[in-house]
């Protein structure tokens, strides 16, 4: 089966081409193709052995030797459970976006995106990840200059040119590691860093900032997050969704599989610094929301922070010299937890405020009021998403959590225990939310609101029983990445 | 039978859970199902609750526990569990009974309500939480519910959702508690990071067992009073404790839950479970954590029965009560009277709920007046409820013999009496015994004696009872004597609501015959000892004092309201004082200017940040970009653009000079072939 992900990757392409030829049926294409690429994540999944270290279903082709770059892609754990993120996440934004103007450029860059997804995820030579990396970045351009709302010029050229700067760091920096060791294969790299002979003196530490900077804009990590609002506030409801459940797992996905293992013991160093960031998301960033007045804008704060608990989980684990496997399972496998967490409820939450725009044509958290009398579907509906992200027991959010905060606070208890602000923050900010659109006298402009539809309910329904499996019975998700997790902290101990 | 009872212990919580579920998928409608789902789902977790007590009976110091894996990560695994014990068996019982006393008295108070099914759904929830509370054996499973108790108050706080106060103390009770519980997560972080489990029993390895313990050591007071933050929020202990009061914002039956059997016993109840933390390394049976419990609670104590003095809403009065009687559990448990605690804990579930429950048949009779000033004279048209009142509050003031509240109040006295750190707390809570009968003889006197002190109200006989939201019901009005304005006419209430009353004052009653100095089956139950029947023992000095205190308080009280007209009595004699306590000595407004103040202009000034630093400098480097680019662009167009059309007209000359070479002569070519090839030479020959 190890044509299978290289299938993942060709189908949205080919579904692109066949969208962008028709002309009325671009939606129903888009949608095909996303039914098999499920199909196909589902077989992926089956076909895994997840009690096996390792890649498996690989894929190796000869392409350009000279410069060391080969079509190699596989999966482990990691890959498995971010190609299914992404397999979930593509149609679910599909189905929340209702049709703009040039239905069928939409919805070809929308696979276009996804393909370029999967290629990301499970590319295992830097040459082939960085073509899929960059090449997912042309249409999320294209998709916020297009159909983005005010300001979308704008913030399409910031988004645009502030993660394209960080990629050509990214770059360079791996040029710089090929032309030292004459390879661009993640798990040769991950081997000569483990024997300490990746590189040495000062070119390490550009390589280190360059990868570094790279990343920390794509997740992205304060403060290099500044694009990130303008980007998800402007951008159409079925982007934003794809932005944050996806795009953004991009950067963490290059913590995971880059920096963490070539530079271990550089993150040894830094880890103040790098943790005092990870706070700084984690803190600052729903401060930031607090004061929001936009729903959207709101909701890209809460992004950074929760992905700050993510990288707080990562730099945790190589903080210290002394590194208990306990807990670096623990917090490795928090972060993954929460990765997959964060696409499916930023993802809703996403869909909730386009629900909302949808029926007001504004989105001002003081444009509504009272809608609980009103839509009380909806408004249970949005409730469970928002007390999925602010961590509550029972939902999805907190068993990620939990694990990372446990991790980490053995590693680094300072950093976690001011961490733990965020989770007061978030709340504040989700109650604001909450008191301000659902409780207290219907407002007149939302009289004639309907509650959710049969459609919309469709899409709620399973992503919701999603976030409570997880959240109660979180072991199917674990399993994926089980393995994975000890094999990697093996590789730090 | 027991193994039977310990492995289903879950099936106790989770049986209010699945009503709840169910009633929450019914249409709007069906309030009777609601109400009939919710009810037996009650009356269901009491049977099992009963069962599941039975088997503690056989020997003293029961304890039976069942873990599993709730998942793998790693190459480990995390166990959650769950436990009977005494401690257990008794709270489930209280809870259920009392529960089931709250659900069936909502039927009657919320019949006039268009989200009854809403309301039984959440009840249930609450119920099922607390229930996970009490039963958990890991400290993870109890943070669990102890969340998704925070939920179902919020839930319940902010029911009527269309009144801007009911979502604002929602969200208040919400936060102020997540406040604490970040403590709490932190010391259930270092918990299992010091001790490897969360769990509290596992054959010996648990972290309140032997081995656990050990490897705790020094850090076992840190771990303690950072779980002791998560009580505080829970169980409104200063400072945390200005949610509670504004949590009367909620339905009555709710506000009677909260306080009486889920939620506020939480935070006790965690103190209770989790006291081998507390109380490891004690010498003479003080820990530092322990002392800081016994400050807190004295604190607390006093100042909410200050407080309650100078409330005028009825539901407010009783909720300083809460608090103040909370303070006294957390000062019992702080001097090592776990067992004292807790019963006072149960006692008082029985006696508040009944409290509660009375008030909101008052409110209820009253058409949702709750000032206090305006009523009076109550004893003759709510009978049921006076009499069922006034023996809920011989319990809170704590009046010897006959009441349960009186003999746990007894036993809370008497552990303060040893504490070996100091005496004032003892003193003090001596103190609160007379402030405690002060203010609940106001409050009953405002109530319930005296004539109706507002012409809104005719005190008369009901000729019919009403049921339904007493106040959207015209019918109720009839046109006073005055002619001008509309008089309600005050009724007893139904006997769906008066039913619960009799039961839990009976219960409040007979449940002094298990905590006697007599018989301190209670005690003995609870501490794993056994236990025999001492009548000589039942006449102590201590219960003479007690006697004096209460007698002082409540003759004080009649004699200073008895005659009160509107204006309180305080307030005329003592007017900075009286605001000082209305105000609720300003918690609310000093916290509003400074944390909360302080938090917004924080929030403001990271977005501010955002806004013009963070991207200020993004724009600063973008900028600084398009400089750049704005000068390459002179330089191309003047420098290198100038000299590529230099470099054009310069190639058309060269062309045509070399097409002139294109002479298609072969001598030509074959000349400039070998001054090449010589060339090539010569420079292979330099470099090579």
């Amino acid at each position: 089966m190890a044509w299978l992900i290289t299938t993942l990757i060709v189908v949205p392409i080919l579904g692109a081409l066949l969208a962008s030829a028709t002309r009325n049926y671009a939606r129903g294409v888009a949608l095909a193709s996303n039914i098999i690429t499920a199909i196909g994540a589902f077989l992926l999944w089956q076909s895994f052995d997840s009690t096996l270290p390792g890649l498996q279903l690989v894929e190796r082709h000869g392409w350009i030797p000279a410069i060391g770059a080969e079509y190699l892609v596989g999966i482990d754990g990691l890959s498995l459970l971010l190609v299914i993120l992404t397999s979930l996440v593509f149609p679910f934004a599909l189905l929340a976006q209702s049709r703009p103007a040039g239905d069928r450029g939409f919805c070809a860059l929308m696979l276009i995106m996804q393909a370029a997804l999967y290629g990301t995820f499970t590319a295992q030579n830097f040459i082939l990840w960085f073509l899929f990396y960059e090449m997912s970045l042309i249409p999320a351009f294209l998709l916020i200059k297009i159909w983005g709302g005010e300001k979308r010029d704008r913030a399409a050229t910031k988004f645009f040119l502030y993660t394209f700067l960080g990629s050509v760091a990214m770059l360079l920096s791996f040029l710089g590691i090929y032309f030292a060791k004459g390879t661009f294969d993640f798990a040769g790299l991950a081997n000569l860093a483990k024997n300490g002979d990746l590189l040495t003196g000062n070119v390490k530490w550009f390589a280190f900032a360059g990868i570094f900077l790279g990343l920390a804009v794509k997740v992205p990590l304060f403060p290099f997050h500044t694009w990130l609002p303008d980007a998800y506030e402007t951008a159409p409801t079925g982007v934003s969704m794809v932005l944050t459940g996806t795009l953004s797992k991009m950067g963490v996905y290059g913590f995971v599989r880059l920096l963490l293992p070539l530079f271990p013991n550089e993150i040894t160093t830094m880890a103040p610094w790098l943790l005092t960031l990870a706070v700084c998301s984690i803190v600052i960033a729903p401060l930031a929301a607090w004061a929001q007045s936009d729903l959207k804008r709101m909701v890209a704060y809460l992004s950074i922070n929760h992905l700050g608990y993510c990288m707080l989980g990562l730099f945790a684990v190589t903080a210290t010299a002394a590194r208990p496997l306990v807990e670096m399972q623990a917090a490795l496998s928090g972060v993954f937890m929460q990765i997959f967490n964060h696409g499916i409820t930023a993802a809703a939450l996403f869909y909730f405020v386009g629900l909302l725009e949808q029926r007001r044509g504004l989105r001002g958290i003081g444009d509504f009021g009272g809608l609980m009398q009103r839509t009380p579907l909806l408004c249970g509906w949005m409730s469970v998403a928002m007390f999925s992200s602010l961590g509550l027991p029972g939902l999805n959010g907190f068993v990620g959590e939990f694990l990372i905060f446990k991790g980490s606070f053995a590693m680094t208890a300072s950093f976690t225990a001011a961490a733990v602000l965020g989770l007061l923050f978030t709340a504040v900010v989700f109650m604001r939310a909450m008191q301000s659109l659902f409780s207290g006298p219907l407002v007149e402009t939302s009289i004639a609101f309907p509650d959710l539809r049969s459609n919309e309910k469709w899409v709620v329904i399973p992503v919701t029983l999603l976030m409570f499996a997880i959240g109660i019975v979180p072991q199917f998700l674990l399993n994926i990445f089980n393995s994975t997790v000890v094999q990697m902290t093996r590789l730090f101990a | 039978m027991s193994s039977w009872s310990v492995t289903n212990l879950w099936l106790i919580p989770a049986v209010p859970l699945v009503a709840s579920f169910f009633i929450l998928i019914l249409a709007n409608s069906r309030r009777r199902t609601a109400a009939a789902l919710a009810i037996l789902g009650q009356i269901a977790a009491l049977a099992l609750s009963i069962t599941a007590f039975l088997p503690t009976l056989a020997a003293p110091g029961f304890r039976s526990v069942h873990n599993f894996t709730w998942f793998t990560f790693g190459d480990q695994a995390l166990r959650l569990g769950w436990v009977l014990d005494p401690l257990a068996a008794a709270m489930m019982i209280m809870i259920t009974l009392v529960g089931l006393c709250i659900f069936v008295f909502s039927v009657g108070y919320m019949a006039g309500d268009k989200n009854l099914t809403r309301f039984f759904a959440y009840l249930s929830f609450f119920s099922g939480a607390m229930l996970g509370v009490v039963i958990a054996n890991s400290l993870l499973l109890l943070f669990f519910s102890w969340e998704l108790v925070g939920l179902a108050s919020y839930l319940l706080i902010g029911f009527w959702i269309d009144r801007p106060s009911a979502a604002a103390a929602a969200k208040k009770a919400f936060i102020t508690t997540r406040i604490g519980d970040l403590g709490f997560f932190l010391g259930m972080l270092w918990l299992y990071h010091s001790s490897g489990t969360l769990l509290f029993y596992d054959q010996g390895r648990g972290c309140l067992e032997n081995a656990g313990l050990l490897a705790i050591g020094a850090s076992a007071t840190f771990i303690a009073l950072l779980i002791f933050c998560g009580a505080i929020g829970k169980s409104g202990q200063f400072p945390l404790h200005v949610w509670l009061p504004d949590a009367m914002e909620g339905p009555t039956p709710v506000s009677a839950l909260i306080h009486a059997a889920t939620m506020v016993a939480a935070g006790v109840f965690l103190v209770a479970r989790v006291y081998p933390l507390f109380s490891l390394g004690a010498v003479n049976g003080v820990t530092p954590s322990l002392t800081v419990v016994v400050w807190v609670g004295v604190v607390t104590a006093l100042m909410a029965s200050l407080i309650a003095l100078a409330q005028v809403d009825i539901k407010r009065i009783l909720a300083y009560s809460t608090v103040s009687q909370l303070g006294l559990m957390m000062v019992s448990l702080g001097v090592g009277g776990v067992a004292a605690g807790i019963m006072h804990l149960i006692a008082h579930g029985f006696f508040k709920a009944l409290l509660f429950l009375g008030a909101g048949s008052v409110i209820h009779g009253l058409h949702h007046e709750q000032d206090i000033r305006k009523m009076g004279g109550l004893r003759w048209t709510m009978p049921v409820t006076f009499l069922t009142y006034a023996i809920g509050m011989m319990n809170l003031s704590g009046v010897p013999f006959f009441f349960s509240g009186g003999w746990t109040k007894e036993e809370v006295l008497h552990a303060t009496a040893h504490w070996p750190v100091s005496a004032l707390p003892h003193y003090l809570m001596l103190a609160g015994v007379i402030l405690t009968a002060l203010y609940m003889t106001r409050q009953i006197i405002y109530v319930f004696f005296g004539s109706a002190r507002s012409t809104d109200f005719e005190s008369v006989r009901p000729r019919e009872f009403h049921s339904g939201e007493a106040a959207t019901t015209t019918e109720n009005i009839s046109v006073g004597r005055t002619g001008q304005r509309p008089v309600f006419r005050a009724h007893e209430s139904p006997r769906v609501m008066t039913m619960p009353l009799v039961i839990l004052a009976l219960c409040s009653i007979l449940f002094a015959l298990v905590l006697t100095p007599a018989w301190p089956w209670l005690r003995a139950y609870l501490n794993g000892e056994s236990t025999h029947v001492v009548f000589g023992s039942l006449i102590q000095p201590v219960i003479l004092l007690s006697f004096v205190l209460v007698a002082a308080g409540i003759g004080f009280g009649w004699l200073t309201y008895r005659n009160a007209g509107e204006t309180d009595p305080l307030a005329r004699t003592q007017p900075g004082l009286f605001r000082f306590l209305e105000n609720k000595m300003w918690f609310d407004e000093i916290y509003e200017r400074t944390i909360i103040a302080f938090s917004r202009i924080l929030s403001r000034l990271t977005d501010w940040l955002d806004r013009y630093f963070w991207d200020g400098l993004v724009r600063l480097f973008a900028g600084l970009g398009q400089a750049f680019g704005v000068l390459s662009k002179g330089f191309d167009d003047h420098g290198i653009n100038a000299g590529v059309d230099e470099t054009t007209s310069g190639t058309r000359g060269f062309g045509r000079l070399i097409s002139a070479a294109h002479s298609g002569q072969i001598q030509t070519y074959l000349g400039a072939i070998a001054i090449g090839m010589l060339l090539l030479l010569v420079l292979y020959a330099w470099l090579g």
